[in-house]
């Protein structure tokens, strides 16, 4: 039984595309058959965080309009057993693919793939109404900062009124040391406000940037702190049950410093 | 000089974030954009008019929250001067 996800914001530069990466790349280690749709039509980047920018031949839009076969358009991460990509097209309108459209796309797609995750663009536009048009369930990503957690509540309203049910929050870039200072909303601040289930919480992590550089997700580092949270998210999707992240900060040797000298 | 105390004293930005976005919320949710309020305003002067003189260019309508044990509901705040009372017609 396959599941269609679409991974979700409003505001732009939240996280999607790079939680889209890292959850398709989780799933695929745990021998998921997996597809990441890019539907940012015009403004792709999924296949620059995936590092398959120089692989693309045919878009999404190619495949809705017919100029090739589905199979044709996919590709295929050879570093995962059976991760694919389907790229946006770079030069096309957003109206470039209809909701219908979308939704066929995603029926053929549930046929190939055990998991097919859809990275929607940012906004409340034609974009995001064919990103969530043949979708099973939504993952709405946020960061601890009023203005993407208002977009995030308009989102959700959103889902709802599209009939896609019970959407699950992602709190991204979460810098505990700020929480702790209280500088910066926690995670119980969002999800007090936003009334959703918690899919996971994700340290704000310099290795994120580094992977992104690299076109490698960070899923797989054993090293990240962004990686084990994206690797508990991934257990979570498949069904375990998986506590959420000890953020707090591990006593550093400024902090040891200060207590033994009762600063 | 209570130097932390002073800190301590001022509402901390994730508070400040919290109860802005709650705030923020309670009009994206409700839709009452300012053209809406607006329109309540014009409802409501035209309700009171029948009964009082009220001062149209000093009153003000304004959702807003008050703080009770639990936590903060939304309220219509309205402020209203009166300039003066109407005889009602049919009233004794």
């Amino acid at each position: 039984m396959s599941e269609v996800y679409v991974i979700t914001s409003g505001k732009g530069g939240v996280g999607k595309t790079t939680t889209t990466a890292n959850l398709g790349a989780g799933l695929a280690v745990h021998d998921k058959r997996v597809v990441l749709v890019d539907a940012d039509i015009g403004l792709r980047n999924l296949d620059v965080v995936m590092g398959l920018e120089n692989r693309i031949v045919y878009d999404i839009v190619d495949v809705v309009d017919g100029n090739c076969r589905l199979k044709q358009a996919l590709i295929k991460d050879k570093r995962y057993n059976n991760l694919c990509l389907l790229p946006a097209a770079q030069t096309k309108e957003k109206d470039a693919v209809n909701p219908e459209q979308m939704q066929k796309l995603c029926d053929a797609l549930r046929d190939e793939f055990d998991y097919v995750l859809i990275d929607c663009p940012a906004g409340i536009e034609q974009g995001f109404k064919n990103a969530i048009s043949g979708v099973d369930k939504a993952i709405v990503i946020t960061t601890p900062e009023v203005s993407a957690v208002r977009d995030a509540d308009r989102i959700i309203g959103l889902l709802e009124a599209a009939e896609v049910r019970n959407p699950l929050l992602i709190l991204n870039r979460i810098r505990p040391d700020m929480v702790k200072r209280g500088d910066m909303m926690a995670l119980e601040d969002v999800t007090e406000i936003l009334a959703i289930d918690v899919l996971g919480v994700v340290p704000d992590d310099e290795s994120i940037v580094i992977s992104t550089n690299r076109g490698e997700p960070c899923v797989t580092d054993q090293e990240s702190r962004a990686g084990q949270a994206f690797r508990n998210i991934t257990r979570r999707l498949l069904g375990e049950t998986v506590p959420l992240m000890d953020l707090s900060i591990d006593d550093g040797i400024m902090s040891k410093l200060k207590k033994v000298f009762k600063l | 000089m209570d130097l932390l105390g002073l800190i301590k004293s001022q509402p901390q930005p994730r508070d400040i974030a919290r109860d802005r976005l709650k705030l923020l919320l309670i009009h994206d949710r409700s839709n009452c954009s300012p053209h809406v309020l607006e329109m309540l305003k014009t409802d409501i002067i035209n309700a009171i008019s029948n009964y009082m003189e009220i001062d149209e260019t000093d009153m003000e309508i304004q959702i807003a929250q008050t703080d009770t044990e639990e936590s903060s509901v939304p309220v219509l705040f309205a402020n209203i001067p009166i300039k003066g009372v109407r005889k009602v017609p049919g009233k004794v």
